[in-house]
């Protein structure tokens, strides 16, 4: 079976229906969204609808911190983002903001384990930016695959000895080994907010058959999802980091 | 990492519709069976790890590297991978038995002969490029892992401690002392250093080495002080050992046994040539050199290495990709053609891409044309040295060093596959021609060498026009 795997979709709406078509023509059978589903973009509403369609299907849909700043501002955004996350409450109908509120940080299936950030402490939404960190999240899920989002980059981690991870950065659209005599932890990159200098979305497809992830960069018309933020009236330095994808 | 036990594997154990054979060889790695089963049609071997309790766990890092390499090779210098069993149920790796002798059985015969070193060294660079060409690096070169086949061909076995670009290093938390074969691995191999695809560069430096003198040119370290001595000391120059090597023989092996990786070849490919063309070869002082440096040079390198900052990371495909050997066909038959600066100046564009380009120049001249002028001048030789005066005349304002340049005459009654054999024989990644002129459109051999060439090349094509003027 093909797992897709999205994260850190950030309300980008073009963004998410571009990953979605792409999931489905490449036999994607279940979605799991690993989290901030809101937060940056203008789409929050269109964007949890769909999300929420998928969890009534069976999807697994992880709460990430954007997702959890809708219920109350944390102190550590910065202005801009909490001015977005302000919008967005708004934006938001009831019933989604109730379904942001009910998801789980965390969630096991099988041999896998879904979080937004770290399994160490999903609450604290600590970024995996270190074999270190990666390994200290792979020790406390206890299982064969921890699949994450939070740090906008497509990374692999594999424990490659015991106690020690190794990172690799994926080609997209090359499929990666990844066998269950091993423990890895993927990092599936930003459905709506790529950072890498590349504005294509990024998501990541696992077949749990062939033991192989494929991570993938999909284009999309990013400038578009940028338009949207400056109409909207959120801030203009948001909708540049779309367009530039930084 | 629990396992099955060695037992399991046996002869006539059968394995997910295979049937283990004859046990070929036993390692600290795992065992090679010979195995049948399924009609690939090629004789097959399996090699399966030492697992389980009492097994270090190197085995299965380097049988699950090669297990998940093998399948993203291809071409002729590598065995053709068949099957691979799952590591945490029955880990076997199926793959094509290479028929042939490993160069390390041939060594074993003793020395190797110039022309021999020469021909056999450019089928194993033959060999490492494809596999660089493919983003992948070896980082295990020696004798006993190139098989020579009979037509010559040379294919790379035990992928164990390979790295592709594609793929997760399992071996880059790798804390055993310098992973490889002491003789063979590259200073930065002995830095634990796993990203420099002209590691195996350095390697084949050795073989070549080896195969022309019959010694190892660091010999066979076994602490990790040994094994630094190559970071800094120069060998002793393989003509030191045999004169009878050629200087543009040591001029090759002591390029490619730089310390610093950007000081030697920067691609199989450009050692290929060199190894097939030794009157191309330009001389340095490394031809000639007759000892190893002096104490106090041997001093300064010692200091510089441990100063020295690591190389930049380069992948193999890239660093390939910025190595071109690019093939300019001259039409040394019409000096004055207007198509010759045009062409000069197209040329010149397209080295300013690279610093690490081979140019190779080729004029084409037709058998009938030797012959007849053969009459006149006294000899075809003669005509081919006026020829070859022309193509240095046209090369000459380029201003490129001896080392980046190769000039060739070739006699051929036909000048498309004349070029098209040369490129391919030669690794070459682009080939640079004249179109012909709209007055020239009905005339025969430049048309269909300039469109013959572009529809069959294996390489990409640039055909420079020169624009029609507006008639009237």
């Amino acid at each position: 079976m093909i797992i897709a795997l999205l994260s850190d979709i950030h309300a980008n709406l073009e963004a998410l229906n571009a990953c979605l078509k792409h999931a489905a023509e490449g036999g994607a059978e279940r979605f799991a969204f690993l989290g901030d589903l809101v937060g940056y973009g203008a789409d929050p509403q269109a964007v949890v609808d769909i999300v929420a369609a998928h969890a009534a299907h069976g999807a697994i849909v992880i709460k990430g911190n954007h997702d959890e700043a809708i219920e109350k501002t944390p102190r550590y955004m910065n202005d801009s983002v909490r001015a977005v996350i302000d919008w967005t409450r708004q934006a938001l109908s009831d019933e989604c903001r109730a379904f942001l509120s009910a998801l789980p940080l965390e969630v096991h299936e099988q041999d896998a384990c879904f979080v937004h950030a770290s399994a160490a402490a999903p609450e604290r939404w600590d970024y995996i930016d270190s074999p270190a960190a990666a390994h200290r999240s792979i020790d406390a899920a206890q299982a064969t695959y921890t699949f994450s989002g939070h740090v906008h980059d497509q990374e692999l981690y594999v424990e490659a000895r015991p106690g020690k991870a190794s990172v690799f950065r994926p080609i997209p659209g090359s499929p990666v080994p990844i066998g269950r005599h091993r423990r890895w932890l993927a990092l599936v990159g930003s459905v709506g907010q790529p950072r890498d200098g590349n504005p294509a979305a990024a998501y990541a497809h696992f077949d749990t058959e062939r033991e192989q992830i494929t991570f993938r960069r999909v284009p999309y018309d990013h400038c578009a999802a940028a338009a949207k933020i400056e109409r909207a009236g959120l801030p203009l330095s948001i909708a540049n980091r779309i367009a530039k994808g930084v | 990492m629990s396992g099955p036990p060695a037992a399991r594997y046996a002869t006539g154990t059968e394995l997910d519709g295979f049937t283990l054979g004859e046990r070929i060889h036993s390692g600290a790695m795992g065992h090679i069976f010979r195995v049948t089963g399924r009609d690939s049609g090629f004789p097959m071997i399996a090699k399966v790890p030492r697992v389980g309790p009492g097994e270090s766990g190197e085995g299965i890092i380097n049988f699950e590297t090669e297990a998940m390499l093998l399948p993203a090779l291809s071409g002729p210098h590598v065995p053709r991978f068949v099957a691979v069993g799952s590591l945490s149920r029955t880990p076997y790796l199926v793959t094509e038995w290479i028929d042939g002798e490993s160069l390390g059985q041939l060594l074993e015969r003793g020395r190797m002969s110039a022309s021999d070193t020469a021909r056999v060294g450019a089928a194993v660079a033959d060999a490492v490029h494809s596999l660089h060409l493919q983003d992948a690096i070896h980082f295990d070169l020696k004798p006993d892992n190139v098989i020579l086949k009979a037509d010559g061909t040379a294919v790379l076995i035990d992928f164990g401690i390979a790295f592709h670009a594609h793929f997760p290093d399992l071996l880059a938390e790798e804390q055993r002392f310098a992973a490889g074969s002491a003789p063979y691995i590259s200073p930065e191999q002995v830095q634990r250093m796993r990203s420099d695809p002209r590691s195996d560069i350095f390697a084949l430096g050795v073989i070549l080495y080896e195969m022309a003198t019959g010694e190892l040119p660091f010999g066979e370290p076994s602490t990790m002080a040994g094994l630094r001595d190559r970071l800094w000391l120069d060998p002793v120059p393989p003509r030191v050992h045999a004169p009878d090597i050629p200087p543009w023989l040591q001029e090759i092996i002591l390029r490619c046994l730089e310390p610093r990786p950007e000081r030697r070849y920067q691609s199989a490919a450009h050692i290929a040539f060199d190894l097939r063309h030794p009157e191309q070869v330009a001389p340095t002082r490394r031809a000639t050199k007759a000892a190893q440096a002096g104490v106090l040079e041997q001093a300064r390198r010692w200091w510089l290495s441990r100063n020295a900052p690591p190389a930049p990371r380069s992948l193999p495909k890239s660093l390939v990709a910025s190595s071109p050997i690019i093939l300019v066909a001259v039409d040394t038959g019409n000096p004055d053609d207007e198509r010759q600066p045009a062409l000069r100046r197209a040329t010149a564009d397209l080295l300013s891409l690279s610093s690490e380009f081979r140019l190779i120049c080729v004029s084409v001249i037709a058998r009938a044309v030797a012959a007849e002028r053969s009459g006149e001048s006294g000899s075809s030789s003669g005509v081919y040295l006026e020829h070859l005066a022309r193509l240095r005349h046209w090369v000459t304002p380029l201003g490129l060093p001896p080392k980046r340049l190769s000039l060739h005459v070739i006699e051929s009654a036909n000048p498309e596959n004349a070029l098209l054999d040369f490129a391919a024989n030669n690794h070459v990644d682009l080939i640079v021609l004249g179109a012909p002129q709209p007055s020239e459109r009905g005339l025969a051999w430049w048309r269909s060498a300039a469109s013959g060439v572009t529809a069959n090349a294996r390489c990409s094509v640039h055909v420079v026009r020169i624009p029609e003027r507006a008639a009237g």
